[in-house]
């Protein structure tokens, strides 16, 4: 059965379409990177997937369910599956520490199981040592990674992640790219990740998708996409020529 | 000068002496004033959390609402307090003019804009920053609320602290609905203003050096939280 499943998804505002008619599926376990000018339509993609904002048109559909018209109940339900990193993150103003403990927290674990799951999340994501820090004191890249961490110790089933190294330096980004390929090869959790490193979107990505003015131009193996596409578009785009 | 700093002096010593009338003025003024804010801070946390993050339509006529409610005269809601306790008014029957009591519902209602108002001003912004970090990480809606309130409080307790200065350094309202009865109904201001009227200037400076030292106290105290809002978690 196919784990996740988008069917004509499309996103609204005013007269203008920021996604349009997106179809894609994806197996348990993959990793698929989009990669797009700015404004394609990336961002909004992953909102409506993490059920932050409602699709104008278009289904979801998580594990053979539905995530159209649930109730409000569900829907906290359905979020707490996922994770979502955002391509902006901001950080609660307390500790980083509470910071990370916030998804588990809300879902009431116990506090054993909370630290040994905090612990983890951040030494992953290489933030050992700084749990009393106050998260307003935090550079950039550290609040990338603590928003990271914060989405990681909640061990969500799909991973999203918009731009999730942008702020990051080369051996942090190797870090956090190594700390996520793991968590997808090991525990089998699906990833779908924004960048606009092709690099990264290749040395990542099992399959690559393109998108352009909100639509998806084409879906590939990474492969495929980056050596042989099959859209002149995506070729005049990862070449470097597409002017936008 | 002569006649100022021998009142100053006077002033001084009635402080120091404690003598009891000064201080059952300033008693009864913290009594008044401070159980008037805390009834604003019931009402007005939660009506500002509603009005912030519950109602969709109309908010410019809300926030206009609450903007004029904030800015009401103090004598203005004396004279409507007075209206509605006054022997022949609808609750006259409760006996409520010139006491303590109706001190307290006119401060009251002087308060509660004030807290209602900041506080909405502040869940509203508080939401728009941290409303999708708090769902995506899985905050159901009573959780984001709860969260939207940590994130809200050092605005909130600043918003029940000027609300406070505002109810202990009015005059018009408990002048009208208590009747500034010595021993009974005579707060702060409103001794200071008979006094002085009397030319009994000592005892007014003694309560409005006492006045000050409060207004003092309550900004250290204010800024006391909001430092240790940053430290603690
Ligand atoms: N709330 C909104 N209201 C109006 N237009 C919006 C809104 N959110 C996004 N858009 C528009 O939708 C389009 C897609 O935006 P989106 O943020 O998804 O792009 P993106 O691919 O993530 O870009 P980037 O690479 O710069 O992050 C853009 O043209 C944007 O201006
Ligand atoms: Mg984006």
């Amino acid at each position: 059965m196919t784990f996740f499943k988008v069917r004509e998804l499309s996103k609204k505002y005013g007269f203008n379409y920021a996604i349009k008619d997106i179809s894609f599926e994806l197996e348990q376990g993959e990793f698929f990177t989009l990669i797009g000018p700015s404004g394609a339509g990336k961002t909004t993609l992953l909102r409506l997937i993490d059920l932050l904002e409602p699709p104008t048109t278009g289904e979801i559909e998580y594990n053979g369910w539905s995530l159209n018209s649930l109730t409000k109940k569900q829907k906290v339900t359905a979020r707490r599956e996922m994770g979502f990193v955002f391509q902006n993150p901001i950080c609660f103003n307390v500790t980083v520490k509470a910071n990370v403990e916030y998804g588990l927290t809300l879902r009431g674990l116990s506090q054993d199981e909370i630290d040994e799951k905090v612990n983890r999340a951040i030494n992953m994501v290489g933030l050992h040592g700084f749990e009393e820090r106050k998260a307003s004191t935090l550079s950039g890249g550290e609040i990338q990674r603590v928003a990271l961490a914060r989405t990681l110790a909640t061990e969500p089933n799909l991973l999203l992640l918009d731009e999730a190294t942008a702020n990051l330096d080369p051996s942090n980004v190797a870090l956090i790219e190594n700390a996520i390929q793991k968590i997808n090869r090991e525990r089998g959790v699906t990833v779908i990740m924004a960048t606009h490193n092709f690099f990264q979107a290749k040395r990542l990505g099992d399959s690559v998708g393109f998108m352009l003015d909100g639509e998806m131009i084409e879906i590939g193996t990474a492969d495929q996409i980056f050596n042989n596409p099959s859209d002149n578009r995506t070729e005049a785009f990862i070449s470097g020529e597409m002017i936008y | 000068m002569m006649v100022f700093f021998e009142a100053l002096v006077e002033a001084l010593y009635l402080i120091f002496s404690l003598d009891s009338e000064v201080w059952g003025i300033m008693l009864l003024s913290l009594r008044v004033s401070g159980t008037a804010t805390f009834l604003a801070a019931c009402c007005g946390i939660p009506l500002g959390m509603f009005l912030g993050l519950r109602v969709y339509v109309g908010k410019r006529i809300i926030n206009n609402l609450v903007n004029t409610f904030m800015g009401l005269p103090p004598v203005v809601i004396g004279l409507f307090v007075f209206l509605a306790i006054s022997r022949s008014g609808p609750m006259g029957f409760l006996g409520l003019l010139y006491t303590p009591t109706a001190m307290i519902i006119a401060q009251w209602i002087l308060a509660t804009p004030i807290v209602t108002g900041i506080t909405m001003a502040a869940v509203r912004s508080v939401h728009g920053k941290y409303r999708d970090t708090a769902i995506s990480l899985g905050a159901s809606e009573w959780q984001l609320w709860v969260t939207i309130l940590k994130e809200a409080r050092i605005s909130i307790l600043a918003g029940i602290c000027v609300a406070f200065g505002q109810a202990i350094s009015e005059v018009g309202a408990i002048m009208i609905v208590g009747g500034n009865i010595r021993f009974s109904t005579r707060a702060m201001t409103t001794a200071i203003v008979l006094q002085t009227r009397m030319g009994l200037f000592g005892m007014a400076i003694a309560l409005g050096l006492i006045l000050i030292v409060l207004a003092f106290l309550v900004n250290l105290i204010f800024t006391m939280l909001q430092e240790g809002g940053e430290i603690v978690r």
